[in-house]
């Protein structure tokens, strides 16, 4: 694919990627619907951006962009279907109703049923976050592969291998019936969340990949709200994503040096959207039905409100991470709570609710605990195991500037 | 399964750092290989001398030949290693990536050859 040239062909080129942007996920989830065949439909599409890139410079931009990729990459889609011996009266009906569709007709936004299809139970739980990423936003494996620390041959494989399960098992194109929605749903954002954990990794916002792989899971979550506007975890879990992107610039000082939450700068914060974060919650909480991301949202909430006032609401913050703990069983959860419980009760008592989980295995490699016991063993502890805990927390850490302040932290003990 | 995890980096830029950086260079690998036990995953560790220390050997037609300075000059050089246990290649290298060597040069991530 060569670029166009010219102010005109940079145009173009950038209605293609607009296209790309907005129709991608919308194409591959109305071509895949009807074949089951992820691959397939994604070959097709990516053919038809090609033929775009050299058209749509020469013989400018169609009214319908969407309208006219469906009509290219239909051809391909029913081409490929032919040699796979598809029964031939599934592929003329097929055929008709994407001549249809292509003739200007509204494409229906069958995005939602895809997403359900690779977040589906019978996919491998670790490959639904990259699979979404690749199949609903077109993102590539290389790329998707070093976002989640991982080999690129060996993420092109299980995305392979996923698409392959999708076709072979039959996993089904469609939003799941309301009394199984709920468990079905939480597989979804449970894969939003994780795109965007791994967006969020980059505290400088320095690598464009990352930064953009969390708007692109804010998206996507934006998506799910759209289309399920009465599903209060997907708003809580978009409320979640909003506020913790919303203090993205406040993370680092113009040094690089990383600002832990209590020492930020509120006016450096993204006001709008806290806004939009808090509305979401407020529309969440109307539909009476809590859950895992509500909570955290309202955690953030909390720690955001105290920061903009000045008064202490550690009372509140236990008792949210009570409620949360409760729904979650998580040991995560029960390091947050234990540093709220520290501000309310003292540092003792924080390392003594840390104590009760801290025998979990899963913690030998767990920074966040880490990072937690040093900072509660500084204050009240031996500075011994204050230091070993430095340590520990220091060598886990990814992020050099994270990485700087802990070494602070650990130095200001003191011989 | 091991991993050899091999740390390159420009050794100019060691020399370039202030004591005080130095020292918290060191700090953040003491850190690193404290992290290691911790989880139970260091199986060795060296840091090595600079390259202008290295001697290569051969044997041209049977007799050595041994030559000042390292096999290849490159950008970047091999400074150590650490060797670890670890279930796969995803969590190696995910190890890899906490290594300060990563920040502040490339780490390789080979599997060791199991013998016999």
């Amino acid at each position: 694919m060569s670029a166009p040239s010219g102010a005109g062909g940079l145009t173009a080129r950038e209605t293609v990627e607009a296209a790309a942007r907005r129709s991608y996920g919308k194409l591959v989830a109305y071509l895949a619907a009807r074949t089951r065949d992820v691959a397939a439909a994604e070959d097709a599409l990516s053919e038809a951006f090609a033929a775009a890139l050299a058209d749509w410079p020469r013989n400018g931009c169609p009214a319908n962009p969407e309208a006219w990729l469906l009509t290219v990459a239909r051809r391909k889609v029913i081409d490929t279907g032919r040699r796979r011996e598809t029964t031939s009266e599934r592929l003329e009906a097929m055929a008709q109703e994407l001549d249809a569709a292509g003739l200007g007709r509204q494409i229906p936004d069958q995005r939602l049923a895809l997403l359900f299809a690779c977040a589906h139970p019978a996919i491998d739980a670790a490959v639904r976050a990259p699979l979404m990423l690749q199949v609903v936003l077109g993102l590539d494996a290389k790329r998707i592969a070093s976002a989640f620390l991982m080999s690129p041959a060996a993420m092109s494989k299980r995305l392979v291998r996923a698409k392959e399960k999708i076709r072979e098992a039959g996993i089904p194109f469609r939003v799941p019936e309301r009394a199984e929605l709920g468990g079905r749903l939480d597989t979804v954002l449970d894969a939003i969340y994780a795109a965007f954990a791994e967006g969020w990794s980059d505290g400088a916002g320095t690598d464009v990949f990352r930064r953009d792989l969390a708007e692109e899971a804010i998206f996507l979550g934006r998506v799910v709200t759209e289309l399920l506007p009465d599903q209060a975890e997907a708003l809580g879990l978009l409320a979640l994503m909003l506020h913790a992107e919303a203090r993205r610039a406040a993370r680092r000082n113009p040094a690089g040096e990383y600002v832990p939450l209590a020492q930020q700068d509120p006016a450096l914060w993204n006001l709008p959207m806290i806004d939009a974060a808090e509305t979401l919650l407020l529309r969440a909480s109307a539909l009476r039905s809590i859950g895992r991301y509500q909570l955290e949202a309202a955690i953030q909430s909390a720690h955001v409100a105290r920061c903009r006032t000045g008064r202490a609401n550690w009372v509140e913050l236990v008792a949210l991470y009570d409620a949360l703990l409760a729904i979650s069983g998580s040991p995560v959860v029960a390091i947050n709570r234990a540093l709220a419980v520290a501000e309310l009760h003292g540092a003792a008592a924080g390392l003594a609710a840390m104590e009760a989980v801290a025998h979990d295995p899963r913690f030998a490699g767990y920074q966040p605990y880490w990072a937690a016991r040093a900072e509660l063993l500084s204050r009240a502890g031996p500075p011994d195991e204050a230091r070993h805990a430095y340590d520990v927390a220091i060598g886990l850490e990814r992020d050099e500037p994270v990485r700087r302040f802990l070494q602070q932290r650990q130095a200001e003990l003191g011989d | 399964m091991q991993y050899l995890l091999l740390l390159y980096a420009e050794e100019a830029g060691w020399a370039k750092m202030t004591p005080a950086e130095q020292k918290q260079g060191e700090a953040a690998y003491g850190a690193y290989a404290a992290a290691l036990k911790e989880a139970g995953v260091l199986a060795g560790s060296n840091r090595l001398q600079p390259i202008s220390t290295a001697t290569t050997v051969r044997l041209a037609d049977g007799k050595p030949q041994v030559l000042d300075g390292p096999y290849v000059e490159t950008k970047e050089q091999l400074g150590g290693y650490f060797l670890i246990d670890a279930p796969d290649l995803d969590a190696a290298i995910s190890w890899a990536a906490r290594c300060p060597g990563a920040s502040h040069g490339v780490v390789e991530v080979r599997p060791i050859w199991a013998m016999g």
